[in-house]
């Protein structure tokens, strides 16, 4: 009884959540940014210029951020319900810095902001610091496990109806105990300060800045390659969550993930190409005097997690596997909504071309000029 | 996993959304009504070219900038708390309720993030028209954004166009429509945004008469007082029509939350309306107490109001939960009410079906599951009850309902007149003589806001003990965590979200008491 538009729609979600995931992780710049603006900007001039080529893009990453949340929740509900009740001080201390990021752009030089300007910046760096560590490593147990068991008859059970339970009183924490899970947390803020840096590079119009950012691009790419390529070998040699599609039952697998890359030759291809645009753009910004590196490595950047995701989701593989009981592990199949739900909403993304025409269009007019402290002086409404 | 669960973590998880989504709704309304006030400024500024126009929505603008972001901040949470604190339920129901979710933030929240950054610095680089263009996208954006917010929550008032799959053992979306048109649904969207736009013209005469009385920025608060009073006029006008509406609708499909609203124990036919009252306190349901200590009844009001005609038979609490009296159900054909023990009962039914359904299937044993779906399907109407003790768990808080409810109307009838008489006097020029009503204007700044946090608990109270209206209760719905942990993030978001309130409340203080820029400099 397969139905193979569901499969279809299922894989089409998982498609949307991953490029949702991706583009997410390369809008993290802002965060990236949020954490050099003592390290780039030496005066007040300079911190303002900094924070405010920052602040007028944050909202975009906070929407991403919002809108993957969503759309994660209606295409795969049940992720939502077992990774969100059960990891439940990962995600709760995820929302806590973001939380404190949405008011500190308006509210950082305003007089009389009872907190002073210095606390709601600390709350930039905790959001750039805390933020992407976190979403990395909570990403990263796609591809480890979590110990959770789903049991979806719980529910006729009248005194204890509760579907989803985590396995460990630690409730997510345990997840940022682990090397692995941490090595792509890093990977993750190391990139994200690149691409930060990158960005200050292209929209700053600023010699002294523009010079420091390339001194600091190099030393944050050496961490992030060794973050990085860390977590990919170990990725490739290790043991994957394979499904048996004729059953669902969920077994062990020497190499999926690197048989996974094999199989899908497109993915592949995606990964490489994602990997050298990021080094490519690092890389020339770093040799010559160059602006533009911030799309390279943007566009890489999202390649790479897109090609990540995809690993973690198709072919056959359980994408928030449980290492408690490995036939509560969710794949795309047992956790997606319903075939129904999945149409209405792919109606829906058909929005998705107009939503990203117009936000293009917006910022194409919007940043005809790089931002700089003549234009603090005169402009309304400044962070 | 036999041990009953705790229900500190129920409650405790009711007290967190609660906290969250009421600190959300300190903000929410504000943005939904001054991004049209702005968006009128600027038309006007647009079409006139007066400066003036341009610095007086700059002014307002300012304010709105300061006040959104601390609604952003308070948004994120109340999303992903569906799947922190609310896990079961995300599974339950999650295949029809994230749907909307995720409409919004492509439909809405991205649009309102753009051209919101076009509002704020575009002034300078885009084109007048383009600008105001921008302004308007704003405020359709958050507005489009509570339609779908309020779609979600008004189908949990009552869940329409689903079906339950006892394979995934959830309910799934059998029909958008229904969900999106449903009429609890329209009401309540065109109640809340209205309500955000009589809260927002509240605030803007408010800020505007305090100037008035500083003898300050004179033509900014005349010309803001006109613009607010004509909406706020028409706004709270249509506050009561659909407030109205949305009484009907509880009638119709929340008997129970009716009856809470009422204070009303006994039904009987061509009920009356009370106006003030004060229900005794401590009263249960089936003790002999007086329902009231004293009331003031405008006779046949509430069959009028809930049922369109004055001798309808209005349920009270006694009668829901004893049942027998004649009802119209979802068919619309009239049918004799079960009792609360019965639901119960049929809700236990339900839930063992859905159990020996899964069991037949697991032995593949068609017939069964034939006959075991059959039991379900008679049942489901009420499986939530099957998970509640006894009759008294489907009585949500009366006394909190009842009064926030006449909180809310008081307040709202008593705009209508308040408006009317604002724009009266500023039209006549005479406004700034009287300044008894400058000083009324600045207190009723907080009164649209209670009027706003009532509404919602006589909409989130009264439907208690259901999440999901007779499907779902709170116990059944939350996250398996301990009680301690939601307890831990309960406070740190009652110290965070404060200390964010107050800093708000100082920098919008200190911005007013400021005024507007003078144009050019800061
Ligand atoms: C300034 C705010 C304000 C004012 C003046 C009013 N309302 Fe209201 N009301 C709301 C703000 C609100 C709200 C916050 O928007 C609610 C909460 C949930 C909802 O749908 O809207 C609401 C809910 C709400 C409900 C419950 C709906 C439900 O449970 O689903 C009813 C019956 C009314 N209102 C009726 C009225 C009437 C008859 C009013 C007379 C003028 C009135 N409201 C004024
Ligand atoms: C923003 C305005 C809102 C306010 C002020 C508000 C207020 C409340 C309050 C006071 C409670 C606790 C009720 C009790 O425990 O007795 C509650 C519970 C809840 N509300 Fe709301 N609510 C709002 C909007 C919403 C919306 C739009 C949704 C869904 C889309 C929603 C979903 C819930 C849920 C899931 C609970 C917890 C379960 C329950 O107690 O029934 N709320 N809300
Ligand atoms: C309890 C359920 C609710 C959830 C899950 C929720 C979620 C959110 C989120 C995630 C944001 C931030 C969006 C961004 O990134 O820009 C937000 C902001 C907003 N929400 Fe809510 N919200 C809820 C209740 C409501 C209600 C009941 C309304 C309106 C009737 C509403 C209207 C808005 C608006 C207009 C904004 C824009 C920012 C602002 O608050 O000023 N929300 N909400």
């Amino acid at each position: 009884m397969i139905d193979s538009t569901y499969i279809l729609l299922q894989q089409y979600w998982w498609l949307i959540v991953s490029l949702l995931g991706a583009l997410l992780v390369f809008l993290l710049f802002i965060q990236g940014g949020q954490t050099l603006i003592y390290t780039l900007g030496k005066d007040e001039s300079e911190r303002t210029v900094l924070v405010n080529a920052l602040g007028r893009k944050w909202e975009l990453t906070f929407t991403t951020l919002v809108t993957f949340g969503g759309a994660f929740f209606a295409s795969f509900p049940l992720f939502y319900s077992t990774s969100f009740g059960g990891a439940y001080w990962v995600w709760m201390a995820i929302l806590f810095c973001f939380i404190i990021q949405a008011v500190s752009y308006e509210f950082r030089t305003k007089p009389n902001n009872f907190l002073g300007r210095r606390t709601f910046e600390a709350f930039l760096y905790i959001n750039g610091l805390l933020g992407t560590i976190l979403l990395g490593t909570a990403v990263a147990t796609f591809f480890t496990g979590s110990l959770f068991s789903v049991n979806k008859m719980n529910l006729t059970n009248i005194a204890n109806p509760i579907i989803s339970s985590w396995q460990t009183p630690w409730h997510g924490l345990e997840a940022a105990l682990n090397l692995h899970n941490l090595s792509l947390g890093l990977a993750v803020f190391f990139l994200a300060r690149i691409l930060g840096l990158l960005y200050f590079m292209n929209h700053v119009n600023s010699n002294e800045i523009f010079v420091r950012a390339k001194k600091h691009l190099l030393y944050n790419t050496i961490p992030f390659l060794v973050f990085f390529l860390t977590f990919v070998i170990w990725l490739i040699l290790r043991d994957g969550f394979a499904v048996n599609p004729a059953n669902g039952q969920v077994f062990m697998e020497p190499f999926k993930y690197l048989h996974n890359l094999l199989a899908m030759p497109i993915v592949l291809a995606m990964f490489l190409i994602g990997v050298v645009l990021v080094l490519w753009g690092i890389g020339k910004s770093l040799v010559i005097y160059y602006t533009k590196g911030i799309w390279f490595t943007g566009l890489g950047t999202v390649l790479t997690v897109l090609a990540l995701f995809l690993v973690a989701g198709y072919n056959n593989t359980a994408y928030y596997p449980s290492t408690f009981d490995l036939q509560s592990s969710l794949t795309i199949i047992n956790s997606s909504s319903s075939k129904f739900t999945l149409t209405v909403m792919s109606i829906v993304s058909l929005l998705v071309p107009f939503v990203v025409a117009y936000i293009w269009y917006v910022w194409k007019s919007m940043n005809s000029k790089k931002i700089d402290a003549e234009e603090m002086k005169s402009e309304g409404h400044i962070y | 996993m036999t041990e009953s669960m705790d229900l500190a973590v129920v409650s405790w998880s009711k007290a967190q959304f609660a906290l969250t989504a009421m600190y959300h709704w300190i903000f929410v309304p504000l943005t939904l009504g001054l991004a049209f006030i702005i968006a009128f400024m600027e038309t006007l500024y647009v079409k006139t070219g007066d400066e003036e126009w341009k610095r007086i929505t700059k002014f307002w603008m300012t304010l709105f900038g300061i006040n959104f972001a601390i609604g952003v901040a308070t948004g994120i949470i109340l999303e992903f708390e569906f799947g922190t604190n609310w896990s079961n339920y995300s599974w339950f129901v999650g295949d029809i309720f994230g749907a909307p979710l995720a409409i919004e933030g492509i439909m809405a929240f991205f649009m309102e993030t753009t051209f919101i950054a076009v509002m704020f610095f575009g002034w300078n680089k885009v084109s007048k028209k383009f600008h105001l263009l921008s302004t308007w996208l704003v405020a359709i954006g958050a507005n489009l954004s509570a339609l779908w917010i309020l779609v979600a929550n008004a189908w949990m008032q009552y869940p329409a166009g689903m079906q339950f799959n006892p394979d995934t053992a959830r309910n799934e979306m059998v029909n958008f429509w229904d969900v999106l048109l449903s009429p609890v649904a329209v009401n309540k969207f065109l109640h809340t945004i209205s309500q955000g736009f009589l809260l927002a013209s509240a605030f803007v005469v408010g800020v505007s008469a305090w100037y008035l009385l500083k003898n300050r920025h004179k033509l900014l608060a005349k010309r803001s007082i006109i613009i607010a009073s004509v909406f706020g006029l028409l706004s709270s006008i249509f506050v009561g029509l659909t407030g109205d509406g949305s009484a009907y609708q509880v009638s119709q499909k929340q008997p129970m939350k009716l009856a809470a609203m009422e204070g009303l124990y006994k039904g009987s036919e061509g009920v009356g309306l009370v106006m003030l009252g004060m229900p005794t306190p401590g009263k249960v349901y089936n003790d002999n107490k007086d329902p009231f200590i004293f009331k003031l009844e405008a006779p046949k009001l509430l069959s009028i109001l809930g049922y369109h005609d004055k001798d309808a038979f209005v349920p009270g609490i006694n009668d829901i939960i004893e049942g027998g009296y004649i009802y119209k159900n979802k068919n619309g054909e009239e049918a004799v009410a079960l009792s609360a023990a019965q639901k119960i009962e049929k809700g236990k039914l339900a839930i063992q079906a859905l159990g020996d359904y899964k069991a037949a299937s697991d032995a593949k044993n068609k017939e069964m599951m034939v006959y075991h779906k059959k039991i379900l399907d008679d049942n489901f109407e009420y499986f939530g009850y099957g998970y509640l003790k006894d009759a008294s768990a489907t009585i949500p808080s009366v006394p909190l309902v009842f009064y926030s409810f006449r909180v809310m109307v008081g307040i709202g009838l008593l705009f209508i007149v308040f408006f009317a008489l604002v724009l009266y006097l500023v039209l006549e020029k005479d406004l700034e003589q009287k300044r008894w009503l400058l000083k009324a204007s600045i207190f009723m700044v907080p009164m649209a806001y209670i009027a706003s946090q009532a509404g919602w608990i006589v909409a989130e109270v009264g439907r208690q003990p259901w999440v999901i209206q007779d499907i779902l209760p709170t116990v059944a719905a939350v996250s398996r965590i301990e009680a301690g942990a939601v307890q831990v993030t309960f406070f740190l978001f009652l110290i965070i979200f404060t200390t964010l309130l107050i800093a708000e409340m100082k920098i919008m203080f200190t911005q007013i008491k400021k005024g507007p820029k003078e144009e050019g400099g800061k």
